[in-house]
Parts: structure tokens; sequence; C-alpha cells
């Protein structure tokens, strides 16, 4: 029986354990840290957008990130709302929206009525929206830990803390260390994100709610328990330190925009992660001397990470592991 | 030849690096656009007192001149800070001088400006100022040690095009040896090629390539249009008229009558 070496318990590295798993691999995910998904992963999204993606990032976006919703779905039972996605602006700018439209495809315009059937607290908040019915979110943390419990068992086995196991007969290593790589993979850089958590009763969204701004663009993902993940910045550094009092409080201004009842929220989390990223922030599926990596997810992780772990673990079963992709 | 602080360009597109949709296509627009110079942001990426390293690697690798700006600053102290940081950072004494005055036009604090032009002059600065198409503005510029204006034609990122014209046909009348450059509010190629027929010597822009749908095609579109015009300055334009002029001449015409 085939073995390997995962190194990374983030979105990347489970996805792919999970992949190898199925193809009746053997898998020892190691991770430095504590547990699971401590990483990126865990101030991710979890937006399965691929049409609404399309708007500033490679056509590959859509095509790699179509399937995704299917994938954990049947990886996590139960994990992915589909929903879709609902973007807004505010009158002025009406012109992003537009713009938006013409850069996106798998949407309709919706009017006051249909956003208010739609998201019931935005009623009469926006004129006009756009739709994206085909799209889906889903919980990152809830669905790494349930995907970790999946993999277990099916046999995987996961190594915690600084003292990695020994590699048995293991010759294949894979590297989903994410913005770690940034240090020893050639092209990789980060970008910076910073996201928070806002818990409100007086606010419910059924989607992702985009709303689109000249300078301040936001999303907002519902979560349960009244939590709803704002975010994020994106700055073009790997310092992780915490978020700055400005982009809190452009976060805040721009949730507080988009209903006045988050300006009552409380304000439960924040939380900055790097994204490794390639210069066309695209992830690549790269030959190591080890075996393989996935790397570069940028800020598609939970969306693209499904197929880049088919990518890899079909080159790795047909013993194709190092063919240029 | 565009001249700035003694440094000659052949191209007269200067391109900001802000908002494109990945570094692989900023980088495919700046070769594409041929601009010898790029702006770069600096406050943002530096926050915390690191440098945007990588980011930072990528502009240098594009092998143009960089200017650095301050974006973002709305006092002249954070300028004169956030420009003495960049002199460190990318090692060159030019900067785009940015203070801004009100959040919502992002026109520019002209009195901030000008003293903020004046002490990092003084520091041996080469000082590239955003100001509006205001002639005692420009003079008091001049008169800090700037030797280049950059004025407005529209507020930033606001793709207006040339709101107008008479005030720059004005302030091009007014500098008639300084470089003038549009910095702000050109949103597609003809609004570069108007301000460039109009005299000016070179434009900067960086949301009109950088959001468009494809930024390397746009940006050689806005290269083409800014040669188109300025070909045209030189080549000296007719003044519109009234009544029709016939372009065929009549002399050797048959007459019946």
């Amino acid at each position: 029986m085939s073995c390997f070496i995962v190194k990374g318990a983030g979105v990347a590295g489970l996805a792919v354990a999970h992949e190898l798993l199925r193809r009746g691999a053997n898998v020892d995910i190691v991770d430095l840290k504590e547990t699971i998904g401590q990483g990126s992963s865990f101030f991710a999204g979890g937006m399965l957008a691929p049409y609404c993606e399309t708007e500033a990032a490679e056509e590959m976006v859509l095509k790699r990130g179509l399937h995704a919703a299917d994938w954990w779905d049947q990886a996590v039972p139960g994990a992915v709302t589909r929903n879709g996605t609902l973007v807004v602006a505010q009158p002025r700018e009406l012109s992003d929206l537009l713009h938006f439209a013409s850069r996106t495809t798998g949407h309709v315009w919706v009017d006051r009525d249909g956003i208010a059937a739609l998201e019931p607290s935005l009623a009469g908040r926006f004129d006009k929206a756009l739709f994206f019915a085909a799209e889906a979110h889903l919980d990152p943390r809830r669905a790494l830990v349930r995907l970790a419990e999946n993999i277990r068992q099916l046999g995987g086995q996961f190594h915690f803390g600084s003292r990695p196991p020994s590699t048995k007969n293991c010759s294949v290593i894979l590297d989903c260390t994410g913005p770690a790589a940034i240090a020893h993979m050639r092209g990789l850089r980060g970008v910076r994100g910073e996201m928070l958590h806002l818990e409100t009763g007086e606010v419910s969204l059924s989607r992702p709610v985009r709303m689109l701004h000249p300078r301040h663009p936001i999303y907002v993902v519902p979560r349960d328990n009244h939590r709803f993940m704002v975010g994020a910045t994106m700055i073009e550094m790997d310092d992780d330190g915490p978020i700055s009092a400005r982009s809190l409080m452009e976060l805040l201004n721009a949730a507080y925009a988009l209903h006045p009842a988050f300006g009552e929220a409380r304000v439960v989390e924040t939380g900055v992660g790097i994204r490794p990223a390639f210069t066309d922030n695209a992830p690549r599926v790269v030959e190591t001397t080890e075996g393989l990596a996935i790397a570069g997810m940028y800020r598609h992780g939970f969306l693209l990470a499904p197929a880049m772990a088919v990518s890899a673990a079909t080159r790795l079963s047909k013993g194709l592991r190092f063919t240029k992709e | 030849m565009l001249n700035l602080y003694d440094c000659t360009l052949s191209s007269r597109l200067l391109l900001g690096t802000a908002r494109y949709p990945s570094p692989a296509v900023l980088s495919e627009a700046v070769i594409r656009s041929g601009a010898g110079v790029v702006t770069v942001s600096l406050r943002r990426e530096t926050a915390g007192g690191k440098t945007g390293g990588a980011f930072f690697e990528l502009i240098r690798g594009l092998g143009v001149r960089i200017l650095p700006n301050t974006a973002g600053c709305h006092s002249a102290s954070e300028a004169v800070l956030t420009a003495r940081m960049a002199r460190e950072v990318f090692g060159t004494s030019w900067i785009k001088l940015e203070v801004i005055g009100h959040h919502d036009s992002l026109q520019p604090d002209v009195f901030e400006l000008v003293e903020a032009a004046r002490i990092l002059t003084e520091e041996g600065f080469s000082v590239f100022p955003y100001t509006t198409d205001d002639l005692v503005v420009g003079e008091k510029l001049l008169a800090a040690g700037c030797r280049v204006l950059m004025p407005w034609c529209a507020p930033i990122g606001s793709a207006a095009g040339p709101r107008n014209r008479p005030a720059l046909t004005a302030m091009r009348a007014a500098f008639p040896g300084i470089p003038l450059i549009v910095d702000a509010g050109l949103g597609r190629p003809s609004h570069a090629a108007v301000v460039m027929e109009l005299g000016y010597d070179a434009v900067l822009l960086n949301t009109a390539v950088a959001m468009a749908g494809d930024p390397a095609a746009m940006a050689e579109a806005f290269a083409k249009a800014t040669e188109a015009g300025r070909l045209a300055y030189i080549a000296g334009m007719l003044q519109p008229r009234d009544m029709a002029v016939p372009s065929t001449p009549v002399i050797g015409k048959a007459v019946f009558s």
C-alpha cells in the first residue's frame, strides 16, 4: 500500500489526505500546531463562490471551483449551505455593481422586492443586487473538524506539535504548509487578510452578502449562533500582527453601511491570516524534492482545495508525480 | 522626450500599481504600456514597520523607475514621514506627494500640500505634487521648490475624464516651462488623448487600467492614446469654426453661367 506524509493540517492538507485515503493509501498528517486548521484556514470566509471570484481572478478559478460544493458535500455531508450569494451596492456605487456584473457570469439581477424575498433583513436597503444562485458557503472551522473526523475513520493519523513522527518508510511528502512555504518556495508571497466576527440577533442572513465599494468592499458570511464573519482586507505584506485600527474601522464602517444593526453588534473576534500566493494568484500543484506541494491557495482555500487535492492525488496514484502539470 | 527632475523618459505614461487582479497582470500591463515610471503606495504595505517585501521585490523587478507615493496621508507631517520611509525602502528621492483633504472627493489639502512640498524639497526630495488645477496653488508649489505639477482632471478613481478643460488650458498657459502631468480622474484612453492635446506633458493613471477587463490591453490603449494626443499637440491642431470650409479647392473648375 502506498503511504504518504501530509505536512500541514489546513484545508489543503486535509483535502488531499482525504483524497489519498479514499484511494486506499496510508496517510499521516503532521502539523506543528496543536490541532487542525490553526493556520490561514482558521480565518477563511468559507464562501464557495466560483462565479463571484472571477470578477478579479483567472478563469481557472471558475473552472476548478465549480464542483467545490459537491466535493464538500460528499466529504462532509451536511456542511454545505446552498443558498447562493447576494451582491449589493449603495445607490451611488451602482457603477461598481454594473462593473461586477460585466465581469462575472451565473447571476441574475434582483430588485427591491427580490432582495427582500431573499434577505428580509436587507429589505428596503438596496435598489438592485446580483444574485448568484449556484453558489454556496460553509463554516470553515466546523467543516475542517468534521473532515478530520472522517479522515481518522478512514485510517488517517494525525501528529501535532513540534516533534513529527519518524517518517517510517514513507518516501512521498505532500507539502501543504500554506504561508509557511513562503520561506522556501520560489515565487510565493504573502497577502495579509484581516477579518472579524460580529454577533447580533438583530440581523439574519441566509447566504454570504458582498457589498461592493470602490474603497472598502466587504463580504459578510453568516455563521451559526447569530455570528457573522466580516472580511477581508487584502494587503501586500506577510506581517501577521494584530489587525490595524484603520482596517478594523473600515470593516466595521462597511458592515454598518450594510446594516445599521451591525453597529450594535458585539465584536467577538478579530483575526489576521496570511494568504500564500503566486504572482498570478492561482494555486498550483508543484513538484518538490520530497514529493508534491499544494501551494498558493491565496483567497481560494476552501473553493479550490478540492480540485487541487484531486489533481495531486490523481498524479500520485498514477505514479506520475514528477510530471509537470 | 519627457524630462522630469533631470531624468529623461521616452514614455509619457506613468502607471500606478494598485488594485490589479494579480502581480502577474500588473507586470504584463506595465510592459505593454511601455511606461518608464510606476507609482507605489507605501503606507499600507509598511504598516508596523515591515516592508511589503515580496510585492516590492516584484515592483523592483519590473525594471522601471519607481515613484513612491504618500497615498492616504491627511496631513503634511504624515506625508513627510511617509516620504522619508519611502526614500529608505526604495532608495529614491522621488516622491509623489499626496495629502488628502476631503474624505469623499479625495481632493488634496493644498495648504498641507504646499507645506509638505517645502519641507521635502529642503530635505532633497524631488517632489511630484498631486494638486488641483488652481493656478495660485501651482505657483506656491513652484515657489516651494517643485519642478513638476500634477493636477487632477477629476477625482481620483472617478473615471470621469477632464471636467474643466478651460482650467486645464489656463494651467498649461500659466506654466509654460513646467512639466505638467494629469494625475487623477482619467477613465478612458480618449480622456488621455484630450489632455495631451491640451499640451500636457504626461498622464498618470491607475484604476482605469487596473480595473479594466483586460488591464494589459487597456494599458496599451492608454499608451497609444497618450502618444496620439502628444503627436497632435506638436503637429498643431485646427481651431474649430462654425461655418463649413470646403476641403476641395474650387480653382480651375469650369464655371457655367
